[in-house]
C-alpha cells in the first residue's frame, strides 16, 4: 500500500513538472506569434503613442522571462487575467465554460464507457459470429461518419421529425439537472457514437490477446462458462490497455469537441477558444491551452496509476 | 378584395380560424398564396399587436468576445441586441426616411453646418433617470474621441463642437453635411447615462427591453422595460431572447422544431425547402449590401482603363444573380447604389454581358497573359463559385482569368485592400454620401478600388452641402456615372436579406436598412394568441 502511495505521489509530481514545461511552451508559442498584443488590441489604425501607453499598462516592455513568471504567479493564485477583447475576467468566464464542457463530457462518458466495454465483452464472447460482426460493423460505421454529420442526422430525425429532444443545447444557470440532461442528450449521443468504436475495438483486441494464454485454456478445461472466463480471468488482465484507450477518449471528449459544440450550439470551451483565437486574444488562448494540457496530463496519470495497480508485476517490482 | 376574404382574414387575426384553413379557403376563392399571405399580414396589423409571451430569435453573428459597449459593435448579434435595449436619437425608417426617437425634431441652418436637435422629454433610462440633452452630448463626445475606437467614429468626427441649449442639442460641423440626421441614426450611437463614460458596457439605455441575460456568444435576454416611452410601437413580448446559432443547419433546425421564433441569414439554396415547413414565412428584402470584384485603378495592369472596361463587360450579371444568389438579389450596374437609397439616380443604362465588346476592349488594352483574381470563402457566400463563373464568362471574351484561392484567416488584412484584384462585399450605408465617402473618395481609408479622381471628390463634397434635393440627385447621377465608367468596381449583384419567422409570429416589417427588420424584429413582432 505504501509503495502504491509513493508511486502515485511520484506520478503526480512528474505530471506537475510536465505541466510546468507545457506552460513554458505555451507562453513561448504565443510570444513568437507575429505582431504584438498591443497592436492586435488597438488594430491597424493605432497611433504610436496609444501603442506605447498600452504596452506600458500591460507590462509588455519587460523581458519575456519576467512576464512569464508574473503570468505563472497569477495562475498559481487562480488569477488568469482579463480578456483583451471584452475586458471580462477570464477565470469566471472560463469556469462556466469548463463546467459545461465537463458536464457534457461526463454524460457522454457515463454512457459510452460502460457501453463500449460491455459491447467489447459481448464481441469477444461471440467472436466471429453474427453479434460480433454486427457490433463491429455498427460502431465502425458510426466512427467513420464525420461527427457533424451524425449530429445533423440526429437533429433531423430525433429533434425535428420526432421532437423528442431539443436541437439547441444551450445550457445556462437556473436550469434544473433534468433540463440540462434533456438539453445535452443529442450532443452526448453524438459523442458516444464517435468514441464508442475505438474503446470497444480496443477492449475486444486486448481480451482476445489474453484469451490466447494457457491459463484461459485451463479455465475452459475446468468447465467455467465462457462469459465468466472473460469476466473473471481475461478482463482483469486486459485492464491496462483498455484504461489507456478510455482515458484517451475521455481527453478527446474534453478538448476536441468544438465541432459538436457548434452544431448543437453548446456553450463549451472549444467554441470559447476558437472565438478568442480569431480575435488574437492571447491571455485567453494561454489559459485554455494550459487547462487542456492539465486535463490531458491528469487523465494520463490516472491511466498509468490504474495500469500499475491492476498489474501485480508492476505493483511489486523486483 | 372580396368581402368574404376580408372577413376570413379578420377571423384569422382574431385567432378564430387557422392560417392553413384560411389559405385553403382563399385558394378555393381563386386567390394566389402570395396575395392571401399579404391579406393575412394586413389583417394581423389591423387587429393590433398582442402583448405578452416570450419571443426568441436564433441568430448568426455572435462571438464570446462580444461586449455590451455599443462602441465595439460589429457583428449581427450585438447589433440586434443593441436595438432591443438601446435607444438612439434618430432611427432610419423602413421607407428610408427618418424616424424621431430621443430627438423629437431637428432643424438645420441654411448652409447645413449648424444642426439643432430638440430632445424629447419624459424618456427614461432603465436605471430610472431621465434622458437629458447632456447625456446625448456626452454620448456623442465619447464616440467622437479618437481613443474610443468606436465604430461610429467616422460618422461623428466631422462634428466640430457640440453644446446643450435648454432642451436642445446644437451641433456645429466643420464641413456642411445635409445627411447628418441619417448619420446620427447609426446603431453605435446608443444614448447612455452620461454617454457611457463611466460604465460603457453596463447595458443601460432607454430601449424597450432591459438587459436581463448577457452571456456573450451564447445567449442574450431582455425583459420588457415598463417605462419605455413608445410602448405602442415596440416591445410587445414580455421577454425576448437571442440564442447565438452560427451554424446554418442548426439555425434552420431550431426554427423547424419551434425552439426559436425567427432566424436570420437563411441560405438561398435552402429557402425553397424552408418555405415548405408549415407556418414558416420567408422574408426577403432587397437591401443595400452588395458583392464586388475590385480592381486597383492605380496598379498594373488595372491602371489601364480599357482593360477595366473589358473586365466589366465580361461579367454576366444575370447569371451571377441566378446561380450565386439563386434569384434572391438584383443585378448591379458597377456603382455601389441601388433603388433602396434615397435620391437614387434613375435611368442610368444597365451594363450587360457583352463578350464581343469585352474582347474588343481587351484587344485595345494590349494586355497579354492571365489576369489573377483572388478569392476566398469569406469574401461573400459563394465567392469561389462566383470567381469560377466569371472565369468562364471571361473566357468567352478571350480573357484568361487565373483564380487564386486564399485562406479565409487573414483575407481582410492581407488580401482585401492590398491585392490589385479580389472579391469582397459591402454592407451598404444609409445614404449615398456615406457609401461614397467610406470607399470612393480619394481620402477614404477603405478606398479599396484606389479610385483617385479630384473631379469626383468635388462632386461628392458639393452634394454633401446641397440641401436642394433635385440638385443633389443630379450630382449623385454624375458621381455614379464616374464610378461606373472610370472606376475599378465590378458590381455584379446586390444581395437580399433573407430572414424567416415561425408559426404565430406577426408584425414583421420588411426593412431595407439591415437584416432582421433593421434589428428591430424582436421588438416589433408579437406572438398571435
Amino acid at each position: 500500500m505504501k509503495a502504491i502511495l509513493k508511486l502515485v505521489a511520484q506520478r503526480i509530481a512528474l505530471g506537475l513538472l510536465l505541466l510546468l514545461a507545457v506552460s513554458v511552451v505555451i507562453f513561448a508559442g504565443t510570444q513568437i506569434l507575429p505582431g504584438d498584443v498591443a497592436q492586435s488590441i488597438l488594430g491597424q489604425s493605432a497611433t504610436p503613442q496609444a501603442l506605447e501607453n498600452l504596452r506600458r499598462e500591460l507590462g509588455l516592455n519587460d523581458p519575456a522571462y519576467i512576464r512569464y513568471f508574473r503570468w505563472l504567479a497569477g495562475i498559481v493564485q487562480g488569477d488568469l487575467g482579463t480578456a483583451l477583447s471584452n475586458g471580462q475576467d477570464i477565470a469566471t468566464q472560463l469556469g462556466k465554460r469548463l463546467g459545461n464542457t465537463l458536464f457534457l463530457a461526463g454524460v457522454a462518458a457515463i454512457v459510452s464507457v460502460p457501453l463500449a466495454i460491455l459491447l467489447g465483452l459481448l464481441a469477444v464472447r461471440y467472436r466471429n459470429r453474427w453479434p460480433d460482426k454486427l457490433i463491429s460493423a455498427v460502431t465502425l460505421a458510426s466512427i467513420s461518419l464525420p461527427e457533424f454529420f451524425i449530429g445533423y442526422l440526429l437533429i433531423y430525425f430525433v429533434a425535428v421529425q420526432l421532437g423528442w429532444f431539443t436541437s439547441v443545447s444551450t445550457v445556462y444557470e437556473g436550469m434544473t439537472i433534468g433540463q440540462r440532461l434533456n438539453a445535452v442528450a443529442l450532443p452526448a449521443a453524438t459523442l458516444t457514437l464517435v468514441v464508442l468504436a475505438h474503446m470497444m475495438r480496443m477492449t475486444r483486441a486486448a481480451i482476445l490477446n489474453v484469451m490466447q494464454s494457457a491459463y484461459i485454456e485451463t479455465a475452459e478445461l475446468k468447465g467455467i462458462s465462457a462469459f465468466d472466463i472473460i469476466r473473471k480471468h481475461a478482463f482483469p488482465n486486459a485492464i491496462a490497455p483498455i484504461v489507456n484507450v478510455v482515458m484517451l477518449n475521455l481527453a478527446y471528449l474534453v478538448v476536441g469537441v468544438v465541432v459538436v459544440e457548434v452544431v448543437f450550439v453548446y456553450p463549451g470551451m472549444g467554441q470559447y477558444l476558437v472565438d478568442h483565437v480569431a480575435k488574437r486574444d492571447v491571455p485567453v488562448v494561454q489559459a485554455c491551452g494550459l487547462i487542456f494540457a492539465a486535463v490531458y496530463i491528469s487523465l494520463n496519470i490516472i491511466a498509468d496509476v490504474v495500469a500499475i495497480i491492476s498489474n501485480p508485476r508492476l505493483r511489486h517490482p523486483k | 378584395m372580396s368581402n368574404e376574404l376580408e372577413f376570413l382574414s379578420q377571423r384569422v387575426a382574431l385567432g378564430k380560424l387557422s392560417r392553413r384553413d384560411f389559405l385553403g379557403r382563399a385558394s378555393a376563392l381563386g386567390v394566389g398564396a402570395a396575395f392571401a399571405n399579404t391579406l393575412l399580414v394586413n389583417a394581423a396589423k389591423a387587429a393590433g399587436p398582442v402583448k405578452g409571451g416570450i419571443l426568441k430569435a436564433g441568430l448568426q453573428g455572435g462571438e464570446s468576445t462580444n461586449s455590451l459597449d455599443p462602441a465595439t459593435f460589429t457583428s449581427q448579434v450585438p447589433f440586434c441586441f443593441g436595438k432591443l435595449w438601446g435607444e438612439t436619437m434618430l432611427e432610419l425608417s423602413p421607407e428610408s426616411g427618418i424616424e424621431y426617437r430621443i430627438a423629437e425634431s431637428y432643424d438645420a441652418s441654411e448652409d447645413a453646418k449648424v444642426w439643432t436637435f430638440k430632445i424629447r422629454k419624459g424618456v427614461e433610462f432603465h436605471n430610472g433617470k431621465s434622458v437629458t440633452p447632456e447625456d446625448v452630448v456626452a454620448t456623442l463626445e465619447r464616440h467622437s474621441n479618437e481613443e474610443s475606437k468606436s465604430g461610429a467614429l467616422g460618422v461623428v468626427k466631422g462634428i466640430e463642437s457640440m453644446k446643450v441649449d435648454g432642451d436642445y442639442v446644437v451641433l456645429s460641423l466643420a464641413e456642411a453635411n445635409a445627411d447628418l440626421p441619417y448619420l446620427l441614426a447609426d446603431y453605435h450611437l446608443i444614448v447612455q447615462p452620461n454617454g457611457g463614460k463611466d460604465a460603457p458596457d453596463a447595458g443601460i439605455s432607454a430601449g424597450p427591453y432591459k438587459v436581463a441575460v448577457n452571456e456573450p456568444g451564447v445567449r442574450l435576454g431582455g425583459e420588457r422595460f415598463e417605462n419605455f416611452w413608445n410602448a405602442d410601437k415596440y416591445g410587445h413580448a414580455d421577454q425576448v431572447e437571442i440564442i447565438v446559432i452560427n451554424d446554418a443547419t442548426a439555425r434552420t433546425a431550431a426554427l423547424q422544431s419551434g425552439q426559436v421564433n425567427m432566424i436570420n441569414r437563411v441560405e438561398p439554396k435552402i429557402v425553397d425547402l424552408v418555405k415548405r415547413v408549415p407556418g414558416v414565412d420567408i422574408h426577403n428584402v432587397s437591401g443595400r449590401g452588395h458583392y464586388v470584384f475590385i480592381m486597383h485603378c492605380n496598379t498594373e495592369p488595372f491602371d489601364n482603363a480599357d482593360l477595366r472596361t473589358a473586365l466589366k463587360l465580361a461579367m454576366n450579371r444575370e447569371e451571377m444573380v441566378d446561380k450565386i444568389l439563386l434569384g434572391y438579389g438584383s443585378v448591379g450596374n458597377d456603382f455601389p447604389i441601388n433603388a433602396s437609397y434615397p435620391l437614387f439616380p434613375e435611368g442610368i443604362e444597365q451594363r450587360t454581358y457583352d463578350p464581343d465588346q469585352a474582347a474588343h476592349f481587351y484587344k485595345k488594352s494590349g494586355h497579354d497573359g492571365p489576369v489573377v483574381l483572388r478569392t476566398s470563402d469569406v469574401a461573400f457566400p459563394g465567392a469561389v463559385d462566383a470567381a469560377q463563373l466569371y472565369q468562364q464568362s471571361c473566357a468567352k471574351a478571350g480573357i484568361q482569368i487565373e483564380v487564386k484561392r486564399e485562406p479565409g484567416d487573414g483575407y481582410w488584412s492581407e488580401v482585401w485592400n492590398k491585392q490589385p484584384f479580389c472579391e469582397s462585399y459591402w454592407g451598404g450605408r444609409p445614404v449615398q454620401d456615406q457609401m461614397y465617402s467610406t470607399a470612393y473618395l480619394s481620402t477614404a481609408d477603405w478606398n479599396d478600388t484606389k479610385f483617385f479622381d479630384p473631379a469626383f471628390d468635388k462632386i461628392i463634397i458639393e452634394a454633401r452641402a446641397e440641401l436642394d434635393e433635385a440638385k443633389r440627385r443630379e450630382l449623385y447621377r454624375e458621381a455614379a456615372m464616374m464610378v461606373r465608367d472610370d472606376g475599378g468596381l465590378i458590381l455584379p449583384m446586390f444581395n437580399d436579406f433573407i430572414d424567416a419567422t415561425g408559426p404565430k409570429v406577426a408584425g414583421w416589417v420588411n426593412d431595407p436598412n439591415q437584416p432582421q427588420s433593421n434589428g428591430y424584429a424582436l421588438a416589433k413582432c408579437w406572438l398571435e394568441s
